[in-house]
């Protein structure tokens, strides 16, 4: 599924909703993640029954160019992180017994 | 950060009540509830993916206690990043 296709399932259900209003909210909610996670600090985001994204720092660390062998040094750097809550987990889960 | 801190955001920039707004915030995480569950991938562009993996059985090791322990076969939720989103966290 897609941005748009997430938009557009999303106006289906809610009556009175345009697509247009949709995007907006969609954009702005994914947005102020992103500003949550970039400030300083350790900045966590917190979506009840969904997940919570986090910042994780990674040291800095030797590296190899696969293509070439060559050596290169890779420098420390944050990552954003995912995991999911009890209720994605469970659902996304139980989606294989079938 | 919670939900309630993004609607608080959100809601006055959008011209709709705050009770509106909470509820449409709830259907878009339902809907990728929905989505994740039927193990379709999502593809929000400019933020990441989440993508569905089944993972298998395994043999694992309660670390307190040492004893082994059979790790069922099951389906996750992994996120990765879009290159937009790494840059963000990085800047300075």
């Amino acid at each position: 599924m897609t941005k748009s296709e997430l938009i557009e399932q999303v106006a289906e259900k809610i009556e009175g909703l345009t697509k247009k209003q949709t995007e907006i909210i969609v954009n702005e909610v994914l947005e102020s993640i992103k500003n949550a996670l970039a400030s300083s600090g350790s900045p966590r985001v917190e979506i009840r029954g969904f997940g919570s994204f986090k910042v994780k720092q990674r040291r800095s660390r030797d590296g190899r160019n696969p293509k070439t062998g060559m050596q290169v040094s890779i420098e420390a750097k944050k990552v954003p992180v995912f995991k999911a809550g009890k209720e994605l987990r469970e659902r996304v889960d139980v989606g294989s017994a079938e | 950060m919670t939900k309630a801190d993004i609607v608080n955001a959100l809601y006055e920039k959008i011209g709709l009540s705050k009770k509106e707004t909470s509820h449409i915030v709830e259907v878009v995480l339902e809907t990728l509830k929905e989505n994740l569950e039927k193990g379709h991938k999502i593809k929000l562009a400019g933020f990441g993916n989440f993508v569905v993996r089944q993972k298998v059985a395994r043999k694992g090791r309660n670390p307190k206690t040492g004893e082994e322990i059979e790790i069922s076969r099951r389906r996750v939720v992994t996120f990765r990043p879009s290159q937009i989103l790494r840059k963000a966290v990085n800047q300075p």
